[in-house]
């Protein structure tokens, strides 16, 4: 048990000294990988990127049934 | 009962996927690369303790650092676009996509993001074998996790290894090992990862020269030379063999692609390979084909024969071939295949009214049938064509087609050489004295670049009208989504990425400016 605790300090430590010790592009890279991160899954997920399927019907066989009236009924022809 | 599909939708939703295919692509092969090089000049601080080659490994670090940073997660965008955009696609792909995608993500995971922690955090602070394991791991794990994302691309070129089920219109996973060696996926791995390695070792190489060209850091710059060129000229060996075996694959099991990438619109023996070409309208050409001529062309005799099929005299398939059929060479006409197709969704129509009805024994004889191997090897695998409106309707843009593939081919070439020469001159000692090629090394670090995106310019656009080879075109793997949605996303994309750029290489353009003061910050 204490190995198991000294371990997770020591790679607790270990990512906090090199967080800490960070030069200043580090610091500008985790800015922009946050704002990034950000952008990517609070912005563009939530507000523009819905799961269609997930969100249009309740269960699989609902989505199934859905894909497959698409594979049958859609066409690129107007006859 | 039928609905026409929007194009415009289409259109837009293929152009917001290229958009944010190709500058997810611009931060990954320097990734590729840049980690093996890394390899290899931290293995030679380790055996020769020299610190020189410490301060030269933590420079390019640094560079691969925040490539890596800034080019990380944006690919999570294109698996957003598959469930928003192209809802049909991901359901009809199934698991096929979801296994591979699943063992890319624990890989990533666990190698990439934990060791890059130690690349970093590492030095000075665990052992110097430790460390260089890290990064062997790291540059190991994200060659890995574009073996996976690869083996799914590859499925779509052709898809192996699955059986559709009719009941919940996914395609279902029969052998993993068959989808994992698909020799589409062998290819494109190998010819992708070396891609990304002569990349990077022309990044090195084009810095490097600046370096020796602002008469700073020179010990380092040619240091780092030596081992990207020798390193990026192995790679364009291997690149340009297995550019070679790809497009022998591709003559196998994407032949409309094959011919267009040649131009090539009547099959024939001792077929002679172009290696440089114009295209021209045909007179009295096949308006439905709008025929190409190729002029002023340097063609070498016999070679495309025997490059495909290993004999001079064998038979290269054309475009017409595969349009019109061709008895003799036993090729059925894209007409044969539509009428294949249109009764396998036939089928598939009546197994679904059968179901409503609830009529046991026809589903039951319908659902035979379809599982039939005979079925599946004659008529599903044209499931696709069964949306085509006119045979003429398989072929790609042939002129795309031409100019990027030849483009692509020659850079690669050029690759081959610079690589060498950098070597040579590097070995010598006379490097710096030629200030003319050390320009030429700077101004080249675009053009790696530029040969990566042609390459996928030739395999998503070579496999047009589908987006799963014979079995869906990309018409049908759009969702019913309004087109205005996705010209706005593709805005919002198109300035994201651009901003991201901007501050990669503005980012980069400082550290490098900076040089190699790591232990001064």
């Amino acid at each position: 048990m204490g190995f198991i605790k000294k371990t997770i300090s020591d790679i607790f430590q270990f990512y906090r000294n090199g967080f800490t010790a960070m030069p200043a592009w580090g610091k500008k890279v985790w800015l922009v990988i946050l704002i990034k991160l950000f952008i990517i899954f609070i912005v563009l997920k939530i507000f523009f990127f819905p799961d269609v399927l997930k969100k249009n019907f309740d269960s699989d066989s609902e989505r199934g049934e859905h894909v497959l009236d698409e594979l049958i009924i859609k066409s690129n022809t107007d006859d | 009962m039928i609905e026409n599909i929007d194009l415009s939708l289409v259109d837009w939703s293929r152009a917001q996927f290229a958009l944010t295919a190709i500058y997810h692509w611009l931060f990954v092969p320097l990734t590729l690369g840049l980690s093996f090089i890394l390899v290899i000049m931290e293995t030679k601080y380790v055996r020769t303790g020299s610190e020189k080659w410490k301060r030269t490994t933590k420079f390019w670090m640094k560079l691969f650092g925040i490539n890596f940073a800034i080019g990380v997660s944006t690919g999570l965008i294109l698996e957003f676009e598959f469930g928003t955009n192209w809802s049909n696609y991901s359901w009809f792909v199934g698991d096929i996509f979801g296994a591979p995608l699943a063992v890319e993500g624990i890989i990533a995971f666990f190698l990439e993001s934990t060791f890059v922690a130690v690349m970093f955090f590492g030095w000075d602070k665990v052992s110097k074998r430790f460390h260089l394991v890290s990064t062997w791991l790291v540059a190991i794990g994200a060659n890995l996790s574009a073996l996976w994302i690869l083996v799914a691309n590859a499925w779509m070129e052709n898809p192996v290894g699955m059986i559709f089920n009719p009941d919940t219109a996914r395609n279902e996973m029969k052998s993993f090992w068959e989808v994992l060696f698909n020799p589409v996926a062998m290819d494109k791995f190998f010819h992708t990862i070396t891609s990304g390695f002569v990349l990077a070792s022309l990044f090195v190489t084009g810095i490097s020269a600046w370096f020796i060209l602002r008469n700073r850091e020179r010990e380092m710059a040619i240091k780092s030379i030596k081992v990207a060129a020798i390193f990026g000229a192995f790679a364009s060996v291997v690149l340009i063999y297995t550019g070679d075996t790809s497009a022998r694959t591709l003559a196998d099991v994407q032949p409309v692609k094959f011919a267009a990438m040649e131009a090539l619109y009547e099959g024939q023996r001792d077929a002679g390979l172009t290696a440089f070409g114009i295209l021209t309208d045909r007179d009295e050409a096949d308006d439905e084909l709008d025929e190409k001529d190729i002029i002023a062309s340097i063609e070498i005799p016999g070679l495309l024969s025997i490059m495909t099929n290993g004999k001079r005299d064998s038979y290269v398939t054309g475009i017409k071939d595969l349009v019109y059929g061709n008895e003799e060479m036993g090729i059925i006409s894209a007409a044969e295949k539509i009428e294949r197709g249109k009764i396998a969704r036939q089928l598939l129509l009546d197994y679904r009214e059968a179901k409503k009805r609830g009529d046991s024994q026809e589903i039951e004889e319908l659902k035979k049938r379809f599982e039939d191997n005979n079925f599946q090897e004659q008529y599903f695998r044209y499931f696709g064509y069964s949306y085509i409106n006119k045979p003429t309707d398989i072929v790609p843009n042939v002129p795309l087609l031409f100019y990027t593939f030849h483009v692509m081919v020659a850079l690669g070439f050029l690759f081959l050489l610079l690589q060498v020469l950098a070597w040579f001159f590097a070995a010598r000692g006379s490097l710096e004295k030629r200030k003319g090629f050390l320009w030429i090394l700077i101004l080249s670090i675009p053009l790696p670049y530029l040969a990566s995106v042609l390459g996928w310019l030739v395999t998503e656009m070579g496999r047009q009208p589908w987006i799963i080879q014979d079995l869906m075109p990309v018409g049908i793997a759009v969702s019913s989504i309004s087109t205005s949605t996705v010209q706005t996303t593709f805005w919002l994309f198109a300035a994201l990425f651009t901003a991201l750029l901007i501050a990669e290489v503005s980012i980069m353009t400082r550290q490098i400016k900076i040089g190699p003061k790591i232990e001064e910050e």
